[in-house]
């Protein structure tokens, strides 16, 4: 078997006296899309924020690329190239497409030996063009504001500015949250397309419909705790709700009820 | 708009193209209307002028637009830091009376060198450093707090804008700053060109010539020096905001804070650059009024922050933070010192001055308003 790209080993972390995530384990491999599933409260989130330098565990080690790592903040875990995209993009709405592909790391034309420097817009757009088509995005004009996308468009956005700065594993948050279905697809599409790039995805959400249409394999938190881990192939929605709101429990050795 | 959507993988978006057509025809209108509302301004007191003086009173003499110039000077300067204060959706309430504490710093640096035996340029050299950076000062002070103790900016810099109005007094011991060389007058009063009117008359570059009595009232300054210093920091400002990463960082604050930290940049550092650059151009105008009248004023700057914040609205700037331009707040600075003069022109009662600058100011934003409803602006949550 392959090497995990992330593991998370007996991760835990606290809350003032809630447990978020419970000593959890968990790998994912180079070239897989995981669905991370879970109710409301579940965890999911914590253990997405400890992986992506948001939160620091209490207790337990995460390796990435076979390193222990350490982050003490998303800057750290995104120069690994750990990019989580969260509901919110992170875009500039007021800028257009390139400007968003490269902010906060411009290039820049250096002159009298640095002392001015200016933005290379026209690089810099050349460069959005390459690393949207690498991903068979096509928008009729990079010059717009992110505000005049829709909302696929802006996930494309985002997902395209994650690979072109070398994401390693993509973290995406409920990406296809209030879109329109034909968007819906589109994004689908793209995390494909990112496996088959080689970049491993994690996806984190509550539509089962994207688990089936995306997901290698898939892995159930309730309470903080990972309840079940399987291949999507091996599984069928109903039995997954049971594993979301806690009828079911692997960790058990008989059919959990709930509490 | 058609997409032909050929193969399946392409992501063409159907409601893009039709939206990024009329956005670009909005945003270009918007960008308009204050050029057309400032060229609608002149062209009606240029009329209203010469009827009401019977063809005696030209608004667009060469005279009167030197005067305008010279009159938006101050107002532009702290309306240059204020725009990109504002676009980071910060606010810098300071401005006047830091620019008022630059005129006291200016004109006490400047006397003591030249007290101390340094020549007049030298002196003047002096008062600058004493004036940008006694403002700079003020600057960082605001942006530490702002940044670093996350009191919101309104507050941090009508306290500090207090504190400095109260230094300036003290400094100042509760008066104007006098006794000043007496050649200063020339830094804030001399022009790059100067043209003489009537028959013996013609262009003088540089030199003023020397004339008495009724050649004097001939001649007109061109480009006085306030303005010549003014115009360099406005092209500077423009290439910083528009060219460079400090101005694409300005931007993305303003747009996205969040957005803007979590791609790593240096946010904090950054809103303290900003409110140190809004002091700092405001510090500019302390000295250049002190050039200007040969005096320090502890109250100088004083009435001008709502001024330089109306010009940078009218502009098109958003309290909102993101977008604006120096250009517009250029046209804004314009508008007002326009409106300002024209009415003084046609007689009109000084209070009605106020009146029409305030509804200029809301007529401004309503405009920006129903621009962001034709392109589509969603909330910036």
């Amino acid at each position: 078997m392959t090497e995990p790209i992330l593991t998370v080993r007996n991760l835990t972390k606290r809350f003032g006296g809630l447990v978020a995530v419970n000593k959890l384990t968990w790998h994912v491999y180079p070239g897989e899309v995981v669905a991370l599933l879970g109710d409301n409260g579940a965890g999911k989130s914590t253990l997405i924020k400890c992986v992506s330098g948001v939160y620091q565990p209490e207790e337990g080690e995460i390796r990435f690329r076979g390193e222990r790592v350490r982050f003490n903040r998303p800057i750290e875990a995104m120069a690994k190239g750990i990019e989580t995209i969260y509901q919110d993009l992170a875009l500039a709405q007021n800028l257009d497409v390139p400007a968003n592909i490269f902010l906060g790391r411009e290039l820049k034309h250096r002159y009298l030996g640095g002392l001015i420097r200016m933005l290379d817009e026209k690089k810099m757009t050349q460069e959005s063009q390459q690393a949207l088509s690498s991903l068979h995005i096509h928008f009729p004009d990079l010059a717009q504001p992110i505000e005049s996308l829709s909302g696929g468009q802006r996930q494309a956005v985002a997902i395209a500015r994650a690979v072109y700065w070398d994401a390693r594993l993509m973290i995406m948050d409920e990406p296809t949250n209030n879109l329109g279905v034909p968007e819906q697809k589109k994004v689908l599409e793209l995390i494909r397309r990112l496996r088959d790039q080689g970049v491993p995805v994690i996806l984190i959400t509550h539509t089962l419909p994207d688990v089936f249409a995306v997901a290698d394999r898939l892995m159930v938190m309730h309470r903080g705790r990972k309840v079940t881990e399987k291949k999507t192939a091996d599984t069928n929605t109903e039995e997954l709700v049971q594993y979301m709101v806690g009828a079911r429990d692997d960790t058990l050795h008989e059919p959990g009820l709930p509490r | 708009m058609t997409h032909s959507d050929t193969t399946a993988h392409e992501h063409h978006d159907g409601d893009a193209s039709p939206k990024s057509v009329g956005h670009r025809i909005a945003i270009g209108l918007s960008r308009l209307w204050a050029w057309v509302f400032l060229a609608l301004l002149i062209i009606f007191f240029v009329v209203s002028v010469s009827v009401t003086s019977g063809g005696t009173v030209n608004f667009l003499t060469l005279r009167n637009s030197q005067n305008i110039l010279v009159a938006i000077t101050p107002v532009l300067l702290l309306g240059l830091g204020q725009t990109f204060v504002i676009i980071a959706a910060g606010i810098d309430l300071s401005v006047g009376w830091v620019m008022s504490l630059a005129s006291v710093l200016s004109a006490l640096a400047i006397r003591a060198a030249f007290n101390a035996g340094a020549p007049l340029f030298l002196s003047v050299i002096a008062g600058l450093f004493a004036a940008v950076g006694g403002a700079a000062v003020v600057g960082l002070f605001n942006g530490l707090i702002i940044a670093k103790l996350k009191v919101p900016a309104f507050i941090v810099t009508l306290g500090s804008g207090f504190i400095v109005r109260g230094v300036s007094l003290l400094m100042s011991e509760n008066t104007t700053v006098i006794g000043l060389p007496p050649g200063l007058r020339d830094y804030g009063n001399n022009a790059l060109l100067y043209y003489l009117h009537g028959e013996d008359g013609g262009f003088y570059f540089l030199f003023r010539p020397e004339l008495t009595g009724d050649a004097l009232r001939r001649l007109d300054p061109i480009f006085m020096w306030p303005v010549v210093v003014t115009a360099i920091v406005v092209a500077l400002m423009m290439f910083v905001l528009r060219r460079t990463q400090f101005g694409r960082h300005t931007y993305a604050i303003g747009g996205n804070l969040e957005a803007a930290r979590r791609t790593g940049i240096p946010v904090d550092r950054h809103i303290i650059m900003l409110y140190i650059l809004s002091s700092a151009t405001a510090g500019v105008a302390g000295l250049l009024s002190t050039l200007r009248f040969n005096a320090g004023s502890a109250v100088i700057g004083d009435a001008l922050l709502l001024q330089s914040i109306a010009a940078v609205i009218i502009g098109g700037v958003s309290l909102f933070g993101g977008a604006g331009t120096i250009i517009g707040t250029v046209i804004g600075a314009l508008i007002i010192a326009v409106l300002t003069t024209g009415l003084v022109m046609l007689n009109v009662a000084a209070f009605w001055q106020f009146i029409v600058v305030g509804a200029v100011v809301i007529i401004a934003v309503l405009i920006d308003q129903s621009r962001d409803l034709i392109i589509g602006r969603r909330g910036r949550e």
